[in-house]
Order: C-alpha cells, then sequence, then structure tokens
C-alpha cells in the first residue's frame, strides 16, 4: 500500500468538528487495518484536539482555518491537527482532584487532553504563540500484534 | 447534525433520552435541556445514553455539571449506558466512579 493522504481545511466553528471526524474516520476505515473499536477511540480524540483548536480560534477571534491531515501507510494512520490560536503549555495544565473527592464536580473540562492521551498509540503536542499542532498516530492492529 | 432530546417520566424519574452524537456543537443544547429540567425542580433525572452514537469530553463536561448542580438540590443523575465505546470515555476519565450507570432504565428506577 502506498501512502495516500487527505487535507482539510475547516472554518473554526464547533459545527465542522463533526466533519473532521467523518473525514479522518472514513480515511482510517478505508486505507488501513484498524478495528473498529481502534477506529471509533481515533474519533474522539481527533474531536478532542479539533474542539480545543476551534476554541483556540474563538479566544483569539480569528477568521484563519483549522488544518487536518491525515495520511496512511504500510505501518501507521497519522493525523495531524494545527490551528492558529495563542498556544499553551501541555506540561502546565491543572490537575484534577481525585475523582471520589467531591470537588471533582467543580471541573466540568480539562478531560480532552487525557482522553486523547489514553486513546491513541502515540500523541505529540507542538505548541508556540503562533498555534499549536497536535500530531496523533495509530498503529495499524497488525503491526502491534507483532511488537506483543 | 441531529441531537435528539426526550423527556419522559418513569415512577419518580424524569428520564431524558439522548439521540444522535454529542460534542462541542451539540452540549449546549444537551446542557440547556438539562438546566430546563432542574429549573422546573426535576431533581431525580436518569439521562438514557443508549442511543448516543459519540461523546467526547465535551459531553462529559454537560453530565458532570447536571450532577453538581442536582447534588445542591439534593437530587441525583443516574446514568443509563450499556455501549462499550461510550463507557469507555467513562472508564479512561475515572468517571465510573462518580456516576451511578445502569443498564437500563428499569435497572436505574430499581436502584
Amino acid at each position: 500500500m502506498t501512502e495516500r493522504a487527505v487535507q482539510l481545511e475547516i472554518p473554526a466553528g464547533a459545527e465542522f468538528v463533526a466533519l473532521a471526524r467523518l473525514v479522518v474516520s472514513a480515511m482510517a476505515a478505508g486505507e488501513t487495518q484498524l478495528s473498529d473499536d481502534r477506529v471509533d477511540d481515533l474519533k474522539i480524540a481527533v474531536s478532542e484536539a479539533c474542539t480545543n483548536a476551534i476554541e483556540a480560534h474563538d479566544a483569539l477571534d480569528t477568521e484563519e482555518r483549522v488544518l487536518v491531515e491525515c495520511w496512511a501507510d504500510e505501518s501507521h494512520l497519522e493525523v495531524r491537527i494545527e490551528d492558529r490560536g495563542s498556544g499553551f503549555d501541555v506540561s502546565d495544565l491543572p490537575e484534577h482532584p481525585p475523582v471520589t473527592d467531591p470537588e471533582r464536580l467543580k471541573f466540568e473540562r480539562g478531560l480532552g487532553i487525557p482522553l486523547i492521551r489514553a486513546l491513541v498509540d502515540e500523541v505529540e503536542f507542538s505548541s508556540s504563540g503562533d498555534g499549536t499542532a497536535v500530531r496523533l498516530v495509530m498503529h495499524h492492529d497488525d503491526e502491534l500484534d507483532g511488537e506483543e | 447534525m441531529d441531537l435528539g432530546l426526550d423527556v419522559s417520566e418513569r415512577d419518580g424519574y424524569t428520564v431524558l433520552a439522548v439521540r444522535g452524537e454529542v460534542d462541542v456543537y451539540t452540549a449546549p443544547r444537551f446542557r440547556e435541556r438539562l438546566i430546563e429540567l432542574v429549573s422546573e425542580g426535576k431533581h431525580r433525572i436518569i439521562v438514557d445514553l443508549e442511543g448516543v452514537d459519540f461523546l467526547d469530553s465535551t459531553g462529559l463536561g454537560v453530565l458532570v455539571g447536571g450532577l453538581k448542580r442536582l447534588r445542591s438540590h439534593d437530587g441525583d443523575l443516574l446514568l443509563v449506558c450499556t455501549q462499550s465505546r461510550i463507557l469507555k470515555v467513562f472508564e479512561i476519565t475515572g468517571l465510573t466512579k462518580v456516576f451511578s450507570i445502569y443498564d437500563s432504565v428499569d435497572d436505574a428506577v430499581a436502584a
């Protein structure tokens, strides 16, 4: 299988996150050997990353678009989501209280990045004052089997 | 993208059945409906997620906010969910320890 790629630019509107999920999941289902469960995992990670990107654009009131790139080859599928927001320090995210602590209910946000980390095989955040790029990688299921 | 929010009453509980995809676009409608129900004095709510095709952290945020609001009224919010792909996000985030999750509305009402 040769490398296949899709590029999508979406306006920074909440209604376009579903489109990004649809395109990436179609690519994952058609071009890779990922199981349905792992395609579902990737959809959640893409949704979280696009939501963060759109909120970053909202905060700056910018009309710039969010770039979603997806490509696959024999071994893996990779998605890159790039925004032009003001960036953030991924090492400085607030920690939530333990779930057994009643104070936990004060935190309705902040679960997106932990979900991304748990659901994809590799994730990389590159952030600066000019924007953030999130790289998500899913290895093909047979590649993972080979590692075990 | 459609989000279905159907309300019914069942043995002293208000059942909010959610259908479709819950994400940053649809979550505000879900949040508003929950807030409306609480404002109407419905303080024992079952959110039925069996018809949900997709739920991300914005949906979790709505549920956490709803639970907080109901507990401040001495109420409760129970969930119905058997779909592994939806349960997975609760498990990863530890929220299975925060919410009571049942296999059916019948089971939730009987709890």
